[in-house]
């Protein structure tokens, strides 16, 4: 067992395992800090979602809490007006390239960025950014689950699994800026590539984006009557 | 962006390019952009074939030098065409209409922006500026630069060629004509 650091979240007092990336600790402390592409098993963080900041005693400005490791006696602070600044623009850019139609979305209640808006007190659709998003057919290959690149957050966890926890390396990122998108070799559909469908991806996604067929039937059984 | 088909005799020239390049730059994982490189220094583009053999000895996914290869722009997955036809689309061609005058291409050679004729007869490409703002839209064709551009002048631009094409065509059955003749005579 590794030693423990104490540390302060929000005024709280609490412990974690030295070495540990902030945003865990907090989430193993009850203290929740939006995040979306990191992974507790991943070795290396990404930080390409932009939501975990946090502000840090002695640190110029807020930093993103998945990057950086707890420390004895740090003061940590979830919520500033820097970060919430932040949070907020980062998060209506990702929904700006988001196809947000949550009522006949298989994840919903279960999606993360609708748990972050909750958490933060955001709004679900677009105030000051215009929507940019691409009419773009869903792939719907696989025989168990769905691949829709419009409801994609980018945070590439499930390439992370692809690649790493199951080792397929089926599915990567490709492209650049607005056209960056998930896809196979020669962006191709998923049934016709080395996907395996192990289903490892579509169980990591926080959001739409990949999702099983069993769940989008399901919105379309008709409600029981009492 | 749909895959071209090789030509004859082009699986055996990006296996030894392909296979030259691994050589001399080596196989880790910190090369597949010198390898990439030097792959389109040989051949002009990447091929799929030749994404795959590197993916395959540098042990990568195959989707990662996928991503690699369309995320610089350096890199083109489509063949040079013989007649290379690129359309300004800086903030002076932009503002007189380059993207009008790209879509004239792309209408009349069946193809997008990034892609080459099925026949290698032409390859459209998009460019930042050409640095004669003053002359906009402009285009280059196979380095000569065409000042401001109308649709009409794209029809313009691709009929001198198929003329030329054609000139070309006859002046080449008119040899060979010519050598069957003299060799009847000899």
């Amino acid at each position: 067992m590794s030693r423990e650091v104490a540390l302060t979240i929000d005024d709280r007092q609490v412990k974690a395992a030295e070495g540990e990336r902030l945003l865990w600790a907090a989430l193993d402390n009850g203290i929740y800090i939006p995040h979306l592409c990191d992974l507790r098993e991943a070795e290396r963080t990404v930080a390409s979602c932009r939501l975990c900041f946090v502000e840090v005693e002695g640190l110029r400005g807020p930093v993103t809490s998945c990057t950086l490791a707890v420390s004895e006696g740090m003061v940590v602070k979830t919520r500033s007006p820097g970060v919430d600044r932040l949070v907020r623009t980062g998060f209506e850019l990702l929904l700006s390239n988001h196809r947000l139609h949550c009522a006949k979305c298989a994840k919903n209640k279960h999606c993360e960025l609708q748990k972050i808006a909750r958490e933060r007190g955001l709004k679900l659709k677009l105030t000051r950014l215009r929507s940019l998003l691409q009419d773009v057919p869903i792939d719907e290959s696989p025989r168990h689950f769905n691949y829709d690149a419009g409801k994609c957050v980018l945070c590439g966890r499930c390439i992370w699994a692809d690649q790493e926890q199951v080792r397929v390396g089926a599915i990567g990122f490709i492209r650049r800026g607005i056209a960056r998108k998930m896809a196979t070799f020669e962006d191709g559909c998923l049934a016709d590539s080395i996907c395996t469908q192990c289903e490892a991806c579509v169980k990591v996604c926080p959001v739409g984006a990949l999702y099983l067929k069993a769940d989008e039937l399901r919105l379309y059984e008709p409600k029981k009557k009492c | 962006m749909r895959a071209m088909d090789l030509i004859e005799g082009e699986e055996e020239l990006i296996h030894t390019a392909v296979g030259a390049v691994l050589q001399s730059c080596g196989t880790g994982r910190e090369s597949l952009i010198p390898v990439l490189q030097g792959v389109q220094d040989r051949l002009g583009y990447l091929p799929r074939l030749a994404m795959q053999r590197i993916a395959g000895d540098m042990q990568l996914p195959e989707v990662e030098v996928f991503g690699v290869g369309t995320f610089y722009n350096q890199f083109r997955l489509n063949p040079p065409g013989k007649h290379r036809v690129e359309v300004c689309l800086g903030t002076a061609c932009h503002m007189m209409g380059g993207h009008i005058i790209l879509e004239s291409f792309e209408r009349r050679l069946s193809i997008h922006e990034g892609e080459t004729t099925p026949d290698r007869e032409y390859s459209l490409e998009r460019v930042a500026c050409v640095g004669c703002c003053a002359l906009a839209p402009v285009v280059v064709v196979d380095e000569k630069v065409e000042a401001k551009v109308s649709p009409i002048r794209v029809d313009g631009i691709l009929l001198t060629f198929e003329i030329e094409k054609k000139e070309q065509e006859a002046e080449q059955q008119r040899e060979a004509e010519q050598q069957r003749e003299e060799g009847r005579e000899a």
